[in-house]
């Protein structure tokens, strides 16, 4: 008997089995990074930097050359990559603890020299791998092991909107945040992607899609409430939505 | 080329990496090194290099670190503040065994301190700085030309054995001048070969990983024994030293850098007024010439250690020495330079002491 092989993973995916929780969309925003690799066929040139954090070990995922940053240095680090190797692909995946925390300065400044590189950020409002701790995108009234009786405006300040943070800096070509949680939402997210690892191959500046995420494990959820918390409480703080696109129609 | 020029020390540092065929430089600017950063900013585009003012020397060194993983010789320079500031990632080049070349002008500290002259960056670059089992090796320069000549076998260390190697010079080295004598230009097609690990896009071969991560202790041990057999190599093959009239010596003088330059002075008015003193300069102070010096130490009276510090190369003169002889030291700190007469004081009074 013979069997037709119809879906397959993406060969940008390594086959490393993936280390995250049941019901955390890392996996899915790692396959559709996958697929756009392959589609855009730029596997053999691409340099990935993976972050500290849940994606701490992202660079064994990836059947792509890669390397791991000190935490929240990644964009510090694929700058220096791809001034080295102008022709590479260099993209970061990094989460809300390890980009809009810690590497604050290395991301706004990246963005803002128009590095040609594409970071894929992650913000599920919590920090995952040490164990639930606040993040600086942890809702206002929002429980964690370090804001056990809610975030304050007092003690912690404001959740930070990276992209409207973003999106006046004047190096962005691509700039979108997106979920996964639905279908259709998976779509707009491939998309996005596509669209922001094609701003860097046409040399148009610095890329960036934020993917608003579940995290089941430290938000006490399983995965379908996550997804619905998702839904009600993080979009409702972080807009959805295109913030800047200078790479037009034409993929 | 062997004609000399006239040239600052910063200056013909940052010439001497162009010419070992560094093309890439991230850096911020920090007194007493930014002439370092500006000639790199306008000579670099004249010979197709990249130069990136960094946002902070916390970015410089990841960008070094993401330049390094590509195989390409890379260097940056700061001073005593910023290259605390990269301590961080430091420690990660050295775990993820990047070729990478660091010039720390040093100046007055700690903190904020002044931008005078001084070595007490000793102990942060030879003893580590950044957190877990590693080294860099050091280089200490003691006048522009050994500058010049270091900054270039700093690149062939860095390479041979995939490691961090820092230049530590001071603010009199890089901010004098003196005529220099420059290398040949390396072609950067020609240098040494890092295809075997390096990261350049997979192409058709299995990709590369390069990281110092690895959540297995037992793996990451046997990482950790992987370069301490490197450092057993280092110190075999590269451990250098200079020696100044030490054979008939009745005592020893030690320093490094800057100061070893200043004790070569010494050495010559100490001999017109009888007392018999030779040098013992360590080259790489990391790898310490401990042997070497032991042997150049035996049947001395006594060794004066003579730093730009409250005394730190001083911990690695007595190990060397142990027990065998008495160790004095001499210093200034806080961007003060010791003159040839207040080491000859520190001699005189040694000496009537061991007669």
């Amino acid at each position: 008997m013979s069997v037709l092989t119809t879906f397959k993973p993406p060969k940008a995916l390594s086959g490393k089995e993936f280390t995250y929780c049941p019901g955390c969309q890392h996996g899915t925003v790692h396959r559709l990074i996958a697929e756009v690799i392959d589609e855009l066929q730029i596997q053999g040139r691409t340099i990935m930097v993976a972050p500290v954090g849940c994606s701490v070990f992202a660079y064994e995922f990836f059947d792509v050359d890669g390397t791991v940053a000190a935490h929240g240095r990644a964009p510090a680090v694929a700058t220096g990559m791809k001034r080295a190797l102008k022709d590479s692909v260099v993209f970061t995946y990094q989460g809300d603890g390890d980009l809009a925390a810690i590497g604050t300065a290395e991301i706004v400044h990246a963005a803002n020299r128009g590095e040609k590189i594409t970071t894929i950020f992650i913000n599920n409002a919590i920090y995952g791998m040490t164990g639930g701790q606040m993040a600086p995108t942890t809702l206002l009234g929002m429980k964690t092991s370090t804001c056990p009786y809610g975030r304050t405006v007092e003690n912690d300040g404001y959740p930070v909107h990276v992209c409207e943070l973003l999106k006046e800096t004047g190096g962005i070509a691509y700039l979108e945040r997106t979920t996964v949680n639905t279908p259709q939402d998976i779509r707009k997210t491939r998309k996005a992607l596509r669209k922001a690892f094609t701003a860097q191959l046409k040399g148009l500046g610095f890329s960036l899609v934020e993917v608003l995420s579940t995290c089941p494990t430290n938000w006490g959820m399983n995965p379908i409430e996550a997804t619905e918390w998702l839904e009600e409480n993080l979009k409702r703080e972080f807009k959805v939505g295109l913030f800047v696109d200078k790479v037009g129609d034409d993929q | 080329m062997t004609e000399k020029t006239m040239v600052k020390g910063n200056e013909a540092m940052a010439e001497a990496a162009i010419r070992a065929g560094c093309r890439l430089y991230f850096g911020y600017p920090i007194t007493p090194q930014s002439e370092f950063t500006e000639y790199m900013a306008k000579r670099l585009p004249e010979v197709g290099g990249s130069f990136l003012q960094s946002e902070s020397e916390v970015s410089a060194v990841n960008m070094i670190y993401g330049a390094a993983c590509t195989g390409r010789r890379v260097l940056t320079s700061t001073s005593g503040p910023g290259f605390s500031l990269m301590q961080e990632g430091m420690s990660y080049i050295a775990g993820a065994e990047l070729p990478s070349v660091f010039v720390n002008v040093v100046r007055g500290g700690p903190g904020l301190g002044d931008i005078q002259p001084a070595q007490s960056d000793y102990f942060q670059a030879t003893k580590g700085g950044g957190h877990g089992d590693y080294h860099a090796v050091v280089l200490g320069p003691g006048t522009i030309q050994e500058a010049v000549e270091l900054i270039s076998d700093a690149f062939d260390i860095a390479d041979r054995y995939r490691t961090p190697v820092i230049v530590l010079a001071d603010g009199m080295l890089g901010q004098m001048m003196e005529p220099v004598i420059f290398g040949k230009y390396r072609d950067p097609d020609s240098l040494p070969d890092h295809s075997e690990w390096s990261l350049t896009g997979a192409g058709k071969r299995e990709p590369h990983k390069v990281t110092s991560f690895n959540i297995d202790p037992y793996e990451l041990e046997k990482m950790n024994m992987r370069y301490q057999a490197k450092y057993k190599e280092i110190i075999k093959n590269e451990t250098r030293y200079e020696t100044i009239r030490t054979e008939d010596a009745d005592y020893l003088l030690v320093g490094f850098g800057t100061m070893g330059r200043i004790l070569g002075s010494v050495i010559r008015q100490a001999r017109e007024q009888g007392i018999k003193v030779g040098l013992f300069r360590p080259i790489t102070l990391w790898p310490f010439p401990y042997d070497q010096l032991k042997k150049s130490a035996k049947g001395k009276k006594y060794v004066l250690d003579v730093e730009m510090s409250t005394g730190q190369m001083v911990e690695d003169v007595r190990l060397a020495v142990g027990d065998s002889l008495p160790v004095h030291f001499y210093g200034r700190t806080g961007g003060v330079v010791p003159n040839p007469e207040e080491v000859l004081q520190a001699l005189r009074k040694h000496t009537e002491e061991a007669e």
